[in-house]
């Protein structure tokens, strides 16, 4: 049960940077429509960086642990380093053996940043299929 | 004899499937509802077809040809005899109970209905036999009613009665629910759909699988099926009509087998069941179907909807063992096949699921293609285990282990 670790539950169960913005630059709320999933995220935002961030949604352990650890991994960072992140740097960070029945709950918060951000549509990682 | 041990052993041996491991353990497939395994003759019926006599059928006159049309049409006595139809020429092969409903919501829905009439559906519908009549009535003017659930899980009877009026055209019911395992009484339910003159669309999808069907007896006008979710194939289904329905209803699609003469402006249609299976039809999975049917009807339904009520009893006791468990549906086997939905406390079904399939336990998680009734119980999604009579009480009890873990895992 290698996907089930402890630092991934713990994300599941305490959330970081968990909850809204009051008068965020960007907010965009995206979901699964095969499994409910929902997240969304608000973002602050000063000289091209991001200032603030917080997550919300619902969904399985690892939709939300992705999109936790995803929040820690873009604070603090220069717009375009986000915009470079690609489908297999979340991977990475989540850091377990995600099959493919469980990819696109690993990819939703990403997916939800990136169109909340500058518009991706599709999955990250399906970029270059579809230019 | 019938659901002792040596009984179910005996049949597992018939799925090649059961072989297989899953992450290291035995495979335990519990997703029936979804789409149920393979027999050994049902493999073998597909595989000796494409290696000894495939040929295209209604077309040569060679000695292939008239081998695959004579399987070919077998397939659609075998199928007439299982749901017992009256002739063969009632069963229409499409490729799986969507478009047999699809068929029948076109080929007669948008030629039949018009502004006032009235559509009777419920809310426990797969998608399948709810979309199709939302768009009939939206291009003709019809209305849309929607017969609620009990409380406890059932169809609401007084409800959809109520809704039934001398405008009604269709009433389209599941025998089935494939979310809650509830049976419908389709007799009584065709019974209130004649006495107005409506017709009644049965999606037998969840249903023929599991007990004993009889379209003259429950006196249905149509009733759609699909193979997969029976033994067979993929890509084959079927749809039962009434004769004199079917003669009177234009065809679904057009092309080649279905006609009988054509000119440059105008054409004549086969004589029935061809008139509504245009272009090559999938000839091996009728095939296959033929095989799946010989197969049931060799255990026997009977036997079948018997063994698999015990089952539903044992895994309904066992599954509220489960401390936090929500179980969607009535509380007892009665009326109801092997379908069991459940919540277990917070936990995401998704997660339910992966750990089940980390020991070999192949389950459901989602919306069960029936969104309407999840938003009507208030549910998001949901996991789902559905049997088969190749299941077993042992398999069942490892399932309620596993659950247990995952609460600890989740504590």
């Amino acid at each position: 049960m290698d996907i089930y670790l402890e630092y991934i539950l713990d994300h599941y169960k305490n959330p970081r940077n968990y909850g809204t913005l009051e008068n965020p630059d960007i907010s965009h709320e995206e979901g699964n429509p095969y499994c409910g999933d929902v997240i969304r995220f608000d973002l602050k935002i000063e000289d091209n960086k991001i200032v603030d961030v917080r997550f919300s949604g619902k969904g399985c352990t690892i939709s939300q642990a992705a999109a936790s650890i995803l929040t820690e991994m873009i604070k603090g960072k220069d717009l375009d380093e986000v915009k470079k992140l690609t489908k297999e740097d979340m991977l990475e960070a989540l850091g377990i053996p995600v099959g493919p029945t469980r990819i696109k709950c690993a990819l939703l918060g990403l997916k939800v940043l990136k169109s909340g951000l500058y518009g991706l549509k599709g999955w990250p990682g399906e970029e270059e299929e579809e230019e | 004899m019938i659901g002792t041990d040596e009984w179910v052993k005996a049949i597992r041996k018939d799925f090649p499937i059961f072989e297989r491991k899953v992450n290291g353990h035995p495979l335990v497939y519990f997703d029936n509802a979804a789409t149920t395994q393979r027999p050994h003759s049902v493999i073998e019926a597909v595989d000796q077809f494409y290696r000894t006599y495939n040929a295209n059928v209604h077309r040569g006159v060679h000695t292939l040809a008239a081998e695959a049309t004579e399987a070919y049409e077998m397939a659609h006595k075998k199928v007439a005899k299982f749901i017992h139809a009256k002739r063969w020429r009632e069963i229409v092969f499409t490729r799986n109970a969507t478009e047999a409903l699809n068929l029948v919501a076109y080929a007669w829905g948008l030629h039949r209905l018009k502004p006032g009439d009235n559509i009777v559906t419920t809310i426990m519908e797969h998608h399948s036999n709810l979309v199709p009549w939302q768009k009939v009535a939206k291009w003709t003017g019809a209305t849309l009613r929607v017969a609620d659930v009990t409380e406890e899980g059932r169809l609401n009877l007084d409800h959809l009665r109520s809704l039934i009026d001398e405008h009604t055209k269709v009433v389209a019911v599941t025998s089935v629910s494939n979310t809650l395992g509830v049976v419908n009484p389709i007799p009584e339910i065709a019974r209130w759909a004649h006495e107005v003159g409506a017709i009644v669309v049965v999606d037998g999808a969840q249903g023929v699988p599991h007990i004993p069907t009889d379209v003259q007896a429950w006196d249905v006008d149509f009733l759609a099926a699909s193979g997969h979710k029976m033994l067979g194939p993929t890509g084959i289904g079927f749809l039962y009509g009434k004769e004199d329905l079917l003669e009177e209803m234009e065809p679904f699609l057009f092309g080649g087998e279905m006609i009988r003469e054509v000119w440059v402006d105008r054409a004549t249609w086969n004589e029935l069941p061809w008139k509504f299976e245009a272009g090559t039809p999938n000839i091996a999975g009728g095939i296959g179907l033929a095989a799946a049917v010989d197969y049931l009807m060799q255990i026997g339904m009977e036997n079948i909807e018997a063994y698999e009520r015990e089952l539903t009893a044992y895994a309904l006791e066992r599954l509220k063992e489960v401390p936090g468990i929500v179980l969607y549906g009535p509380d007892s086997a009665e009326d109801r096949v092997g379908v069991l939905s459940f919540n277990l406390g917070e936990i995401h079904p998704h997660d339910v699921a992966s750990i089940l399939d980390y020991h070999g336990i192949a389950i459901r998680s989602g919306h069960h293609c029936a969104q309407p009734l999840m938003r009507r119980l208030g549910m998001e999604g949901a996991a789902r285990i559905s049997l088969y009579f190749y299941n077993t009480k042992e398999e069942i009890d490892l399932a309620v282990e596993v659950l247990h873990k995952a609460l600890e895992i989740f504590a």
